[in-house]
Formats: C-alpha cells, sequence, structure tokens
C-alpha cells in the first residue's frame, strides 16, 4: 500500500513541478475555470503588496480572501509552490484515511442484511485498494493539477475540508468542530456540512435522532458551541490582525451578493449579467438558497448514512456556490471510488462523463471563439457552462439515486419478485 | 426525467440502438453528407442582408474623381519600385507627407525555417510605411485601415496609386470621425503580420520588427486591395483568413450593397452568382462557390493580405480586382467611388461590427448559410460517433447472462483490460505525433547533407516519412500487449471506446473554430472509426484506412481544390503542389501560428493511429 501511494505522489509532485516551471503556469493561472476571483493568486499578491504598504488589503476591490490566509502568505510567499503542493498533496493523505475508516463500517455491516444481498457489500480486498484510487482520484485529476499549478487558494480550502472529513471520520469532535470552523471562514458554504457532521457523531456515539430526547438537543448544543465558539474566536482574531470590519463585507459580502460576474463555471454570471436591476436582490436570495436548501430534505433522507450525506452536500455546494471553479468539482469528483459498489446501480454513468468530458474540452474552445477570435459570443460558453452543471447534477442525482436503491436492495433482497412471481424492476418516478 | 429513469424504456431505446446501430449510422452519414450538398442549394439559403444599423440607413454620396491621376501616381511609384529594387520607401514617405498624412515606417526582418519555394525568400527583411490621416470631427480613438501590398514585379502598383489617391481625396473631407490608416506592406503577410504585432505590442511568432512611432485609435476594419491592371472586369472579395476565421458577415454585405449601388460586378471565389437557381447548372454553380470556400476555410491559411487582422477583432477583407476578357471595363475612378462609399459607411459606426454572423458560408455573393444551418451537416456524422461509442459501452458492460439496469448474476466475472494495454498505444501514437510535428525542422539540416534535396524538400519529405512510419506503429506496440493476458476482445473494445469518444471531441472543437475544416475531417474519418475492428478483413481494410487518412485526405483536397478552380493538374503537378502544400502549411505555423498543421499533427494523427492499431490488435 505505501510503495504505490508514494510512487503516485512522486508522480503527481514531478508533473505540478514540471507545470510550475513550464510556460504554461501562467497561462493556467488566466483560466477562469481554475480560478475565481476569490482563490485567484494574483489577487492575493495584490492583496500581499497593499499589506505591505500599510494598507488595508480590502481597500481596493481586488483582495476577497480570508485576513488569516493573507497572514499565512505574509510568512509564506516566497514558498507559495510548495505551499500548494503540499497543501494538496496533505490532502491526499487526509482523504486516505478517511476511507480507510470507511472500511470498517462496511464490516459491519456485512451481518445485517439477508443472505443475496451479500454481493452488495464489499469485499475487504476490494476495499483495500479504495484509498490509493482516492488519492489518485485526486492527484492524478487534471482539474486538480490545474489548481494547483494556477496557485489557486481553493487547494487550502480543500484541505481544510479534507482535514474536516478525517477528523469527523475519526471522530474528534472538537477538532472536526474547528475544522469546520475554518472551512466556514474561509467560504461560508462549509456551513452546511454542519448537519452530517452531527449526525455522524450522533450515529457514533448511539444518540437517537430524536426531536424529544434530551440527549439529542445537548449534543448539538455541544457541537454548535465549539463550532460557534471558533468561528468567533477566527472572526475575532482576524478583527485583531486587521484592525478593522473592512474584511466582513469583502470577503462575504463578496461571496454572497456576487458583484463580480467574471465568466465562470458556475450558474450565477451569465443570469446576473442579464437581469434587472431591480430583481436581483431577489434573484440573489434564490440562487444563494439553492446551496443550503438541499440540507433539510437531503439530512432527512440519508440521516443514517451521513458519510454518504457529506458527499452530496459537497457537491451540492461545488455545483451552487457563487464562484466555483474546477478545484471545487475534484474534491468530490475525488470521492467518486468510495463509492464504488453503487457502479452497478448507476444509470447515466457514460452519458454523463461524456458530457463533463466534452464540457471540459469545450470551455476553453469557446472561450478562445469568444474572447479572443470574437466570432462567438457569451451565450455560446454559457451553453457549455449549463450542459456542465446539468452534467455534474445529473451524476450527483444518479449516485443517489444509486445508494437508494442498494439500501432497497440491501433491506428487500437482490432479486425482487412480484406477486406473481415475475421479475419486477424498481422505477423511480 | 421519464427516460433516464424508466428503465424499460430505457431498455428498449438502448436495444434498438444497439440492433439498429449499423444502418441508423449509414442513415445519417447519407443525410449530414446530403443536408451539406443541400445548403448550396438556394431555397435553402438566406438572402444576406445588412445588420448593422449605422452603416444600413445612412446615406453617403461618393464623388471620388481621381482616378486617372491615381494612375499615374501607380506608374510613378512602379518606376521607383523598378530602380530601388523593392519597396521605395523614400517615395512613399515624400508623397504621403506631400498628401499631408502623418507619415512613419517600420522595418522588420525574419528569417524562415526554411526557404519558401513559393515565393522564392528565406531571409526577408523589409519596411512597412504607412500614414495616417487624423480624424477632424471625433476624438481619434478608432481607426480604419486601409492597405495595399508592395508585391515583387509588375503586380498591385494600381492599388497603391489608387491608395495614394484616395488618401488625397479623404485628407480634403471634413466628416472622418476615424483615423485612416493607409499602408503600404512589403513581403505581404510577413510585412502585415510585423505591423499588426508593431501595432497591438505583442510577439506572437518571434519577428524582429522596429516599434511603431506612430499609432490611430483601436482599428475597427480593415481592407485589403489588390489591383494589377489599369480597368477591371470584375472585384473579387475574398473572406478566408487565417485558421478558417471569417470577419463579419455586414462587411461582406456593405462591399455587396455598393457593387450593386455603382455597378460593379462583383464576384466571390472568383464566381460569378448566376440566377438559374433552379437549373442543374446553376445548382452546381452554387455548390461549387461553396466547395471553395469550404476548401479555402478548411486550408487554414490566409487567403489576403486581411487575414491577420482577424486575429486581433478586426474585421477585414481583401478585394482584388480581376481583369478577364469581358467587355463591361470598370475603371479606377469607379474603383475608387466604391472605396470611398464603403469607408463612409464604415466611418459612421458607432460599434465594432458585430451585428451579422461570423460563422457563414457563402454559396453566392447574396446568399449565405448560417452555423444553424449547417451544423446539423456536421451533428449528423458526428451522431455516429456516439452511437459506435454507446453501441460499444453496452456490449462493454453486457456479458450474455445479465440484465441491463444493472443487476447482474454473481458469476458474472469481469475481464477488465489492463491500463497498460489501452495506455500504451495511446502514449506511442502521441509521441510518433510529436514527433511529425517537431522533428522536420530540426532535421532539416541533418537531412541535407545526407540526401541530395534542398532544404524545403527534406522538411516535407521528412515529414511524410515520419507518417508512413507511424503505420509500423503496432508492430512495435503488440509485443507489450503479451504482459496482459486478460481479454484482449475487451481490450480493443475500451481502445476503440476511447479513440471514437476521443475523435468525437476533436472533431468537435475543430468544426466550432473551423466548420470546414472539422467537415471535411469528419467526412472521411467517422466511416473509418465507425467500421474499424480487428475482425475485418486485413489488407482490405488497411488499404480503405491509409486511404481516408488525414494525408491522403489532403492529397484529395488539392485534386478536388484544382478541380473546382477549373484549373486541373497532372498526376505529377498535383503531387509536387501537394508537397509544396504541405511546405506551405508548415510554414504558415511558424510564420502566423495557424492551427492546421500542429492541429493534424498533434491530435488528429495519433488518432487515426489509434484505429490502425485497433485493426491489427492482435
Amino acid at each position: 500500500m505505501a510503495a504505490p501511494l508514494t510512487l503516485l505522489l512522486i508522480v503527481a509532485v514531478t508533473i505540478r513541478a514540471a507545470l510550475f516551471r513550464s510556460s504554461l503556469a501562467e497561462l493556467i493561472a488566466e483560466r477562469v475555470e481554475v480560478v475565481s476571483p476569490i482563490t485567484a493568486w494574483k489577487r492575493v499578491v495584490e492583496g500581499l503588496a497593499l499589506l505591505d504598504l500599510g494598507v488595508s488589503p480590502y481597500s481596493g476591490d481586488v483582495f476577497h480572501e480570508t485576513p488569516l490566509i493573507i497572514y499565512m502568505f505574509h510568512f509564506l510567499v516566497d514558498y507559495a509552490e510548495i505551499t500548494f503542493m503540499v497543501s494538496l498533496n496533505k490532502n491526499i493523505i487526509l482523504k486516505h484515511f478517511v476511507v480507510e475508516f470507511r472500511k470498517q463500517k462496511f464490516a459491519l455491516e456485512a451481518d445485517r442484511y439477508p443472505m443475496d444481498s451479500l454481493e452488495l457489500i464489499r469485499s475487504p480486498k476490494e476495499m483495500y485498494y479504495i484509498p490509493l484510487k482516492v488519492a489518485m482520484f485526486y492527484l492524478l485529476n487534471p482539474f486538480t493539477i490545474l489548481s494547483c499549478v494556477a496557485k489557486s487558494t481553493c487547494g487550502l480550502n480543500n484541505a481544510v475540508l479534507a482535514l474536516f472529513f478525517l477528523s469527523t471520520i475519526k471522530g474528534n469532535v472538537l477538532l472536526s468542530a474547528i475544522f469546520l470552523c475554518l472551512a466556514t471562514y474561509q467560504s461560508i458554504y462549509p456551513i452546511t456540512l454542519c448537519a452530517p457532521a452531527m449526525l455522524y457523531f450522533m450515529q457514533r456515539q448511539y444518540i437517537p435522532v430524536n426531536f424529544r430526547r434530551v440527549s439529542f438537543w445537548w449534543f448539538i448544543v455541544q457541537y454548535l458551541f465549539m463550532y460557534l465558539g471558533s468561528l468567533f474566536v477566527l472572526i475575532c482574531l482576524s478583527f485583531f490582525l486587521l484592525g478593522s470590519w473592512d474584511y466582513l463585507p469583502s470577503v462575504y459580502g463578496f461571496i454572497l451578493s456576487v458583484p463580480d460576474l467574471t465568466p465562470n463555471i458556475g450558474l450565477f454570471w451569465y443570469f446576473f449579467a442579464e437581469m434587472f436591476e431591480h430583481f436581483r436582490l431577489f434573484f440573489l436570495c434564490v440562487f444563494q438558497i439553492n446551496v443550503f436548501f438541499y440540507t433539510i430534505p437531503l439530512s432527512i433522507k440519508l440521516k443514517e448514512h451521513p458519510v454518504f450525506l457529506m458527499f452530496m452536500q459537497l457537491a451540492v455546494i461545488s455545483i451552487f456556490k457563487s464562484y466555483p471553479t474546477v478545484g471545487d468539482v475534484a474534491l468530490y469528483l475525488a470521492f467518486l471510488p468510495v463509492w464504488s459498489h453503487l457502479h452497478r446501480f448507476l444509470r447515466n454513468i457514460f452519458l454523463v462523463s461524456c458530457v463533463l468530458l466534452a464540457c471540459s474540452v469545450l470551455f476553453p474552445v469557446l472561450w478562445h471563439l469568444w474572447i479572443y477570435a470574437g466570432s462567438a459570443n457569451s451565450n455560446f460558453y454559457y451553453a457549455i457552462t449549463l450542459l456542465f452543471n446539468v452534467a455534474q447534477i445529473l451524476l450527483v442525482s444518479d449516485y443517489f439515486y444509486a445508494f437508494l436503491r442498494r439500501e432497497h436492495h440491501l433491506t428487500n433482497g437482490l432479486y425482487l419478485k412480484r406477486k406473481d412471481g415475475s421479475e419486477a424492476t424498481l422505477i423511480l418516478k | 426525467m421519464g427516460l433516464l429513469s424508466d428503465p424499460n424504456r430505457r431498455r428498449a431505446l438502448i436495444s434498438m440502438l444497439t440492433r439498429l446501430n449499423a444502418p441508423i449510422c449509414v442513415v445519417c452519414y447519407f443525410a449530414g453528407v446530403a443536408w451539406f450538398m443541400g445548403l448550396a442549394f438556394e431555397p435553402f439559403t438566406l438572402r444576406t442582408y445588412m445588420s448593422e444599423n449605422a452603416m444600413g440607413s445612412t446615406m453617403v454620396e461618393e464623388r471620388f474623381p481621381a482616378g486617372e491621376r491615381a494612375l499615374a501616381t501607380g506608374r510613378e511609384f512602379a518606376a521607383h519600385k523598378k530602380k530601388v529594387g523593392g519597396m521605395p520607401v523614400d517615395w512613399l514617405v515624400k508623397n504621403m507627407q506631400d498628401r499631408g498624412l502623418e507619415v512613419f515606417t517600420q522595418s522588420f526582418s525574419r528569417t524562415l525555417p526554411f526557404p519558401d519555394e513559393n515565393k522564392e525568400r528565406y531571409i526577408v527583411k523589409g519596411t512597412n510605411v504607412y500614414g495616417i490621416l487624423r480624424a477632424p470631427r471625433a476624438p481619434r480613438t478608432e481607426a480604419l485601415v486601409l492597405s495595399a501590398p508592395c508585391s515583387p514585379g509588375d503586380s498591385n502598383n494600381q492599388a497603391v496609386g489608387l491608395l495614394l489617391g484616395l488618401a488625397q481625396y479623404f485628407r480634403n473631407q471634413i466628416y472622418w470621425a476615424k483615423d485612416i490608416i493607409f499602408l503600404v506592406n512589403e513581403h505581404d503577410l510577413i510585412g502585415m503580420q510585423a505591423w499588426l504585432e508593431g501595432y497591438h505590442h505583442t510577439n506572437t511568432t518571434g519577428m524582429s520588427w522596429s516599434p511603431l512611432q506612430g499609432r490611430g485609435g483601436s482599428i475597427q476594419a480593415a481592407l485589403s486591395l489588390e489591383l494589377s491592371s489599369d480597368v477591371i472586369t470584375s472585384l473579387d472579395l475574398v473572406l478566408e483568413g487565417l485558421n478558417g476565421q471569417l470577419p463579419n458577415l455586414d462587411l461582406a454585405n456593405l462591399f455587396y450593397a455598393f457593387c450593386q449601388k455603382i455597378g460593379v460586378l462583383c464576384t466571390i471565389q472568383g464566381k460569378l452568382q448566376r440566377n438559374d437557381w433552379d437549373s442543374v447548372s446553376g445548382y452546381s454553380h452554387a455548390v461549387q462557390t461553396m466547395m471553395l470556400m469550404v476548401m479555402k476555410q478548411a486550408s487554414g491559411r490566409p487567403w489576403g493580405d486581411h487575414g491577420l487582422f482577424l486575429r486581433y477583432h478586426i474585421e477585414a477583407a481583401t478585394i482584388k480586382g480581376v481583369n478577364s476578357f469581358r467587355q463591361y471595363k470598370t475603371d479606377a475612378t469607379t474603383i475608387g467611388r466604391l472605396l470611398e462609399g464603403m469607408y463612409r459607411k464604415l466611418n459612421n459606426l458607432l460599434e465594432r461590427l458585430h451585428q451579422s454572423y461570423f460563422f457563414y458560408l457563402m454559396p453566392s455573393l447574396s446568399h449565405f448559410v448560417s452555423i444553424g444551418y449547417y451544423m446539423p451537416a456536421f451533428g449528423l456524422l458526428a451522431v455516429i460517433l456516439l452511437l459506435r461509442a454507446l453501441d460499444l459501452w453496452v456490449q462493454l458492460n453486457t456479458p450474455p447472462s445479465t440484465t441491463e439496469d444493472g443487476v447482474a448474476d454473481i458469476d458474472q466475472v469481469r475481464h477488465t483490460p489492463g491500463v497498460l494495454s489501452v495506455l500504451t498505444p495511446l502514449v506511442i501514437s502521441h509521441l510518433t505525433g510529436v514527433a511529425l510535428y517537431a522533428l522536420p525542422i530540426r532535421f532539416q539540416e541533418t537531412a541535407v547533407e545526407h540526401f541530395p534535396v534542398s532544404e524545403t524538400e527534406a522538411v516535407v519529405l521528412t515529414a511524410i516519412a515520419i507518417y508512413t512510419a507511424g503505420l509500423a506503429l503496432p508492430h512495435n506496440t503488440h509485443r507489450y500487449y503479451i504482459m496482459c493476458v486478460c481479454g484482449t476482445e475487451q481490450g480493443w473494445r475500451v481502445l476503440k471506446l476511447i479513440a471514437v469518444l476521443y475523435l468525437a471531441v476533436l472533431l468537435g472543437c475543430t468544426a466550432l473554430i473551423n466548420f470546414s475544416l472539422g467537415f471535411i475531417l469528419a467526412l472521411t474519418l467517422v466511416p473509418l472509426a465507425a467500421f474499424v475492428t480487428p475482425h475485418v478483413p486485413k489488407v482490405l481494410s488497411a488499404f480503405i484506412l491509409v486511404i481516408l487518412s488525414p494525408a491522403c485526405t489532403l492529397l484529395f483536397s488539392v485534386f478536388f481544390f484544382q478541380e473546382l478552380q477549373e484549373m486541373p493538374v497532372s498526376f505529377q503537378d498535383g503531387w509536387l503542389l501537394y508537397l509544396s502544400v504541405i511546405s506551405q502549411g508548415i510554414l504558415d505555423h511558424s510564420l502566423y501560428g495557424s492551427l492546421v498543421y500542429p492541429l493534424i499533427a498533434l491530435l488528429v494523427y495519433p488518432c487515426w493511429l489509434l484505429f490502425w492499431n485497433i485493426l491489427f490488435w492482435k
């Protein structure tokens, strides 16, 4: 296990190092698919320059990262490349552990279900390679490589999220709350991961999810206290570092009110560029609620499966967030091998992967036609953005359906019979 | 959502698609070809119309009087050109200054990667002269360009004369709201490239030029004039630019409108427009015109000096004066009036030309086919690839004893082919592609030392040699497959699935950027991608595969193009032309950054090699 992983690490680092040195790095760092106004390294450098001059980095409209990031890079700017490498690679090793712990759960499942469902439960041999596959999916994913070479701070966010997963799966409540709070502090949206984290801990500590139980509420209060406490500490720390509250509107206001309509792979820019100004607030609310709203139905449906819920939430965030980049997409794509046991129930995987592949190639082509050749226009680019997101949504819903279907088969047996004895099929309507 | 979630209907659809795969593919192919041929049929096309409001409704008068004087200036220019033996820079500077322009010169030099035998040049040194007429009526933030090439020999002297004549006349008018730049460029496209790079402060091709001393505003439109005789019978409009980019259709409309107004015969691709669209000969005339445009666009070359402007978002076209044996002649004054009218309309522009189409084909100057009409032709071809991919996917996923919809038997043994068996052909064919791209220019000196060939021949022949050597590939790689013993049946299917999807994405992107190139490649590559398996008769299929390979496509295109131009060539001449086309392609890439050569070498050829590989799969 260790040897292939080391090999993988070496390959991944070599690819990145080679790209850092090549002339492509500059080109990649400019791509709108790879960097967003929040995560662009160029903007971080600008913020650092302002900070060095003794001006608040938020005084202009360039820098939108959080104060902690800028102070971190204040000390690390010379080693920026290394930092990104480390953050990425750390990320992987973490994921690797995440999956190790998934194994235990599957072992538990084995003796609970009818005999003919047994083939649905993964054998330990299959599970053995999953961490490696996850690491491979993340490290060799072109999306991650691009995002790392562009020095997008998205890599750091992903690392924090991965740490959160690790600590959650390990069952460390305090660390989990702290990392979740760090992720939230970075980009608000991970707040929706609160629900799966709490559900996971409750499942682990055998606390029933019941609104009438005191223990349930007590746990929620505990977790929220830790979470909000550390959030409070972080926000105050930022305030003391900067000496002003400038950063709140500049970071969170920027994320929530979406003033920068640079095209990206998300859904916001085109709508808000086209919209009449007086509808803006309304649609802003509609679009932002999208990210948070799915937490409720998903948590109710998946309350027994918090880890899958986490995956779903992550995907929803990266699809509906205001400034998505391919780095965000790569994070949840890396989790796909964890659900490799669902593959037999996936229905549209071929279609979806073709569309995702074609879209990723078409992004730069249409961008070229729009911006450089001037012959196409924004509609072409947005069409591809839309298709890309539809494909992502199909992918996620396909996995969701497959998961539910597997659950159904686990309890009802794999070969369903109708009452008259003929073979039955499941239809989702 | 019904189709995506209802397993019964899905199963029915998929089984229909797999059962009827071959017939559907054949139908799609012929439907695509038929659709494409139908595009030239006049009732299916749209009439051109002026979309740009600023150019459509405003009236201008053309009063340019001084055609004869312009021709006299042209003769004087010719005399000085002969005396200096190149561009008469001092004479031009003085003349432009006399006409009240701000005059600047730019010198440039460029060493070609290998000698260009068509134009007989290797180390190119030259000077561009340009004069700026400052706009009296507006803040000089925008500009228009009129250019004429200073070509060797006797050609294009009249164009320079007319340019100077127009400059003198324009100088006395007060309505100019945009700077007008009069440019005489030496060494046609190389000079133009130097000037444009200097104007926009870019350097994309590693050329050396002196910086420009004077600039106008941002250039909105440009016309390049080519005129080699005192009287002409018709004017030809050339639109195709670098990488098959076309200017906004409104520019063509503007030209057509003024030709109509002034009464000049106008052609596109050298073909007059005919009114008998319902007769066979009328239709074939339209097809010829459209096919010429398709061939020219597919070549990715700039077909006139305007071709490089398009890269900088500047709408540009070349206007060529043609003097044939027709009775009806047009003199220089009329051409001057036509250009005056066009510039006055362009002068009225409030924003860049953007209202009309950028993606179009023209079966005649008055009719066009827009992207919405011609894309289905390509789409029908691309669908074949997707259908084949779907078929392969189903074959890979459903061994006989399983039901669709994922519920499989326990004892199903998955023969997943090793990553290695699929990765090796991919990597090797791409490495061959890289060799094809990089080696010909690198190895020209070595080749010249060892073989009795010139540099240009060395480059072309090395390219052909590498291309042919690539065909030996399967024999080199199947030794690796022995390492992977598991299901070779599955192995080639996986490889073919990848290759088919790769081809689909590749052709799709190509067709978006350059429809003609994408379509021509699709015409030849799609059928071979659809039928190749290791089980078809080897020799015959190998022959078909070679015939349909990109290089042979190019060879046929050369003959076909000559045929369309009504200048058929013998096989010997055709072969020589073919060699020169390859060298031109490589030169275009290194001089102007044309993308066709790298596209073919780095992507299309490796993709074709994958299919070659599948045929010889062991």
